[in-house]
């Protein structure tokens, strides 16, 4: 029972109560990048989750016979290993989506959530659980990143996912986008708009005035 | 040590670092290298469909959700021998490919420096054109082009009306330069100014330039030039060295001259 509520807690915990964008702070650089459309967004997500399960699950396998003085760049190793895979897989199987997102895909390997979780967490703790722990890290970034990427879309470009909600005004409808949008920029206004809400219900994650 | 004491004193000798950098290393260069060649095939494929979207796109044809295949249908592939312009028959499109021609010294040339404006060293022998329509008179032909950018290599596609001055489109397709400065080169609103444009000038020098900065429209250049990218000045000025090259006497000079000369309808006849 004891190790079934642990599992829960690695898993669901980063969603809302340790969230690694909007309490750690983590990967925020992509969640700027690729948010412009809710395709690559959830494409995106779906690479950081695979990445950030795997590589946890695989450092924590070794983690008993990684030498102290390399276990970075064991740790990095292993994190390009997957994101090339990945990277492979995209370019085999989504071809349009992969050029748009070009290098963010190979920059999965500097999202700081990876490797913070792989040192923080897979080091420490056995692969199940670590497992879990990417996952529910993964998910955490990508309920940001979805949050982010719906609202880009919807204001921006007036659709979402491609299907049309708002019409433009440029194309006879009536509503005029939002340039804003299109731009990384507002991904930091809307990040900070969801920590707010975050933290109105839950003001324990409020840092204490200095 | 992450509470592992014992192991972690272990862990650390030479010998013990040594064998677990050799053994993740091989383990990972398994699984990535798998991972690469057996997806290889469906990667070619992708990469084929998009040349042949990038060819539609450059000739003003391609509209988002048509079928790359049945629009490259319309579309005739002919090969060029650079040299003497005239079209070489017999060559296979599946085998044919400009990039490992440029490579092989059997079938490319050396560009000597002082002309190898867009800095690719070799150039092939012989280069693919894409004419469109199939029957009837030539309205738009494609010439493949490439050339130094900053960081790359930019490949991209030219397309010519049938005066073969004017430009229908211009488009790169492969390139690794900067994402959001020189990577702008495959903005669709940047590749839009390109239509309408002229090639070349009333003697037949070669005069369309990515100029630094927005055109002046009202200059009498205007009609030459193209809006540079901003914070990009090496890979603008590499797009315009790539197409002085390859509309040059050394690229496909001689082939448009070819096509001048007897008159596009019996060029076209003789296809």
């Amino acid at each position: 029972m004891a190790s079934s509520s642990k599992a829960k807690e690695a898993l669901f915990s980063p969603i809302f109560s340790n969230n690694p964008i909007a309490l750690q702070i983590l990967g925020i650089c992509s969640a700027l990048a690729v948010t412009s459309k809710l395709e690559t967004t959830l494409v995106m997500c779906a690479a950081v989750i695979f990445v950030t399960a795997f590589s946890n699950a695989s450092v924590s396998l070794i983690r008993h016979q990684i030498p102290s003085s390399i276990r970075i760049i064991v740790q990095m190793t292993i994190i390009a290993s997957l994101v090339i895979v990945v990277d492979q897989f995209l370019k085999a199987y989504a071809f349009e989506l992969s050029k748009q997102m070009s290098v963010f895909v190979g920059l999965i390997i500097t999202n700081c959530i990876v490797m913070g979780r792989a040192e923080g967490f897979a080091m420490k703790n056995p692969p199940g659980i670590s497992f879990l722990d990417g996952f529910g890290n993964g998910l955490g970034y990508s309920v940001v990143l979805i949050f982010v990427g719906t609202l880009r879309e919807l204001f921006g470009s007036g659709s979402l996912v491609g299907v049309k909600i708002l019409p433009l005004a440029r194309d006879g409808g009536w509503y005029a986008s939002n340039g804003l949008m299109f731009l990384p920029p507002s991904a930091f206004f809307i990040i900070g708009i969801f920590i707010w809400i975050l933290r109105s219900f839950r003001p324990e994650q409020v840092e204490e005035a200095h | 040590m992450y509470g592992e004491g014992s192991f972690a004193v272990q862990n650390d000798s030479v010998v013990k670092t040594f064998v677990v950098a050799a053994v993740l290393c091989l383990v990972c260069s398994i699984m990535v290298s798998t991972a690469a060649v057996q997806l290889r095939p469906v990667q070619e494929k992708n990469k084929l469909r998009d040349r042949h979207r990038n060819i539609l796109a450059a000739m003003g044809l391609w509209s988002e959700g048509a079928s790359v295949e049945d629009l490259f249908a319309e579309v005739q592939t002919k090969y060029v021998d650079l040299e003497t312009g005239e079209y070489v028959e017999g060559i296979d499109p599946k085998e044919f490919s400009q990039k490992e021609a440029a490579r092989d010294p059997e079938r490319s040339i050396a560009i000597p420096s002082e002309i190898d404006s867009a800095g690719i060293k070799r150039r092939s022998k012989i280069a693919a054109v894409y004419l469109y329509p199939k029957t009837g008179g030539l309205e738009k032909v494609v010439l493949p082009v490439h050339g130094k950018g900053l960081w790359s290599t930019m490949y991209g596609y030219l397309a010519l009306g049938a005066d073969l001055d004017s430009v229908e489109g211009f488009s790169i397709y492969e390139h690794g330069e900067t994402p959001g400065l020189g990577g702008e080169v495959d903005n669709p609103a940047w590749k839009a100014q390109w239509k309408g444009k002229q090639a070349f000038g009333p003697d037949g020098e070669v005069r369309i330039q990515v100029k630094k900065g927005v055109v002046d429209l009202s200059s009498k250049d205007s009609k030459y030039e193209v809006d540079g990218l901003s914070g990009a000045t090496i890979t603008s000025r590499g797009v315009t060295e790539l197409l002085r090259f390859w509309l040059s006497e050394n690229g496909f000079g001689p082939y448009l001259n070819r096509l001048r000369n007897e008159g596009r309808k019996t060029a076209y006849g003789q296809l």
